[in-house]
């Protein structure tokens, strides 16, 4: 493959160093650019992998070595300068550089912001032992650790992340309730229907279901833990707590850069969000085309596939980004595929398998089209359905 | 270029098969993936490279 040495720029500088930062510099050398390359990343570890934190790490059936992206060769191969340990606290938009904790100051033609995400905490939990998130590789072992046989653990936040900590902790054997707002496991995520089966799988797994009551904060004594307080005043009992509510894009080091932050880095259609800087990744809030609006994706998939659009639209590929979302999750034995956008208020159709059965999938459609495709336990049969959800993207938007 | 995949790892997204659908498929039951062919024809090498690259699980690794 040819570059167009004219346009490919000197020098890129890739902030964040992981999956999506990765991906980037991956691609670029897999389409044959020379340049220069840094990688600034915030943590000390090389780059590593966050879906199993949550679940193989957690569990201890992986060493933590096994997240780790690539091994130390492949990395050298890459002939990028990695470094790490040193945050990003600063960007100069007209001079395209980056100032990091440490002073180091950094240039490039085009620099990638690949920060991510960081986790919410509950306010006032921070210095309390025994309250955890899951981030970093670091919490996942963390968490593990803090996790003895007996503890009685109560997850805070019914989300994704939630719900697979409450399945690995209740498969560790621990006494695990689930708190949150909403009134079942992901029903944000995957609307009313799929949510109820997955409420029946965890309360049949022995998890307390403690949902629909919004949490508004901890009990401590001695600077340790004692429980999760209710919007009723109840107060769950906890020897350790997750909090699990969410993430906000890790854009503070950009406030004073004068890119337009809201919820993320907002770009164009081609991930960029100027000339020469681009977002990729959980950070990044690009104009989806086939959809029409903004939007910010949190999920492995998109790591690596935006990161690869913008590697080529570095090297003057010029093509919008307009992925079908796609994220997994697996709870005890059940695997979750889910393929598009599943709105809250869309028409649900089982249209293989049954629910019944916990093997389905189901076909989500808003406005008359297919904007989703959910599989449980059935992997091929949602993947095969895809197809019907590009169709709809591919079809003009409705007007409102 | 031989291609290896971990079924250990694969987690059935299907990426690969989206990518080069002559070189993998997933079994029926459980989505795992299939090879297909494991030495593949320069011609799919690209399309390959792009499978092993959106591979959530890093389930594929190529030998060039």
């Amino acid at each position: 493959m040819s570059i167009d040495d004219v346009r490919a720029p000197a020098r890129v500088l890739v902030v964040g160093a992981s999956a999506s930062g990765l991906t980037t510099v991956e691609t670029l050398r897999r389409k044959g650019y020379e340049g220069r390359i840094t990688v600034l990343g915030d943590e000390p570890h090389a780059p590593y992998d966050r879906p199993p934190l949550s679940k193989q790490v957690l569990l201890g059936t992986w060493e933590p070595e096994r997240a780790t992206l690539r091994t130390q060769d492949v990395l050298s191969a890459l002939d990028a300068e990695f470094v790490l340990g040193d945050p990003a606290v600063a960007l100069d938009r007209a001079s395209r550089g980056v100032r990091t904790e440490s002073g180091r100051q950094l240039r490039a033609d085009a620099i990638v912001i690949a920060t991510g995400v960081g986790a919410r905490r509950l306010p006032g939990s921070e210095d309390l032992a025994g309250v955890h998130v899951l981030r970093t590789l670091d919490d996942a072992l963390a968490l593990r650790a803090g996790l003895p046989a007996g503890t009685r653990l109560v997850v805070v936040g019914e989300g994704v992340l939630g719900s697979e900590i409450a399945a690995t902790a209740r498969t560790l054997g621990l006494d695990v309730t689930l708190a949150g707002p909403l009134s079942a496991p992901m029903a944000l995520q995957v609307g009313p229907l799929v949510s109820g089966v997955l409420a029946g799988l965890h309360t049949e797994r022995g998890v307390e279901l403690r949902l629909g009551d919004g949490v508004v904060g901890l009990t401590a004594d001695d600077g340790r833990v004692t429980g999760v307080r209710l919007a009723t005043d109840e107060v769950l009992p906890a020897d350790a707590v997750v909090v699990a509510i969410g993430a906000t894009p890790a854009t503070e080091w950009l406030a004073d850069s004068g890119l337009e932050l809201d919820n993320g880095v907002v770009c164009d259609s081609h991930c960029r969000a100027e000339e020469g800087i681009y977002a990729v990744g959980d950070v990044a809030r690009w104009h989806h085309e086939g959809l029409g609006r903004l939007v910010r994706l949190e999920n492995r998939t998109n790591a690596t596939e935006a990161a690869m659009a913008v590697a080529g639209e570095i090297l003057g590929a010029d093509r919008p980004y307009t992925p079908v979302p796609y994220f997994w999750t697996d709870q005890y034995d059940a695997k979750l595929q889910v393929h598009g956008f599943l709105p809250p208020d869309a028409e649900v159709d089982v249209v293989e398998g049954d629910l019944t059965a916990r093997r389905f999938v189901a076909r989500y459609r808003s406005e008359g089209r297919v904007t989703g495709v959910l599989g449980w336990n059935m992997p091929k049969q949602a993947r095969m359905r895809r197809q019907e959800i590009v169709a709809g993207l591919d079809a003009p938007a409705p007007t409102h | 270029m031989k291609v290896v995949v971990d079924e250990e790892k694969c987690v059935a997204a299907g990426q690969c098969v989206a990518a080069a659908m002559d070189v993998f498929d997933q079994r029926e039951d459980d989505g795992i993936v299939v090879l297909l062919d494991e030495n593949p024809p320069a011609e799919l090498a690209e399309d390959v490279r792009n499978a092993a690259a959106v591979c959530p699980a890093l389930a594929i690794r190529l030998v060039e």
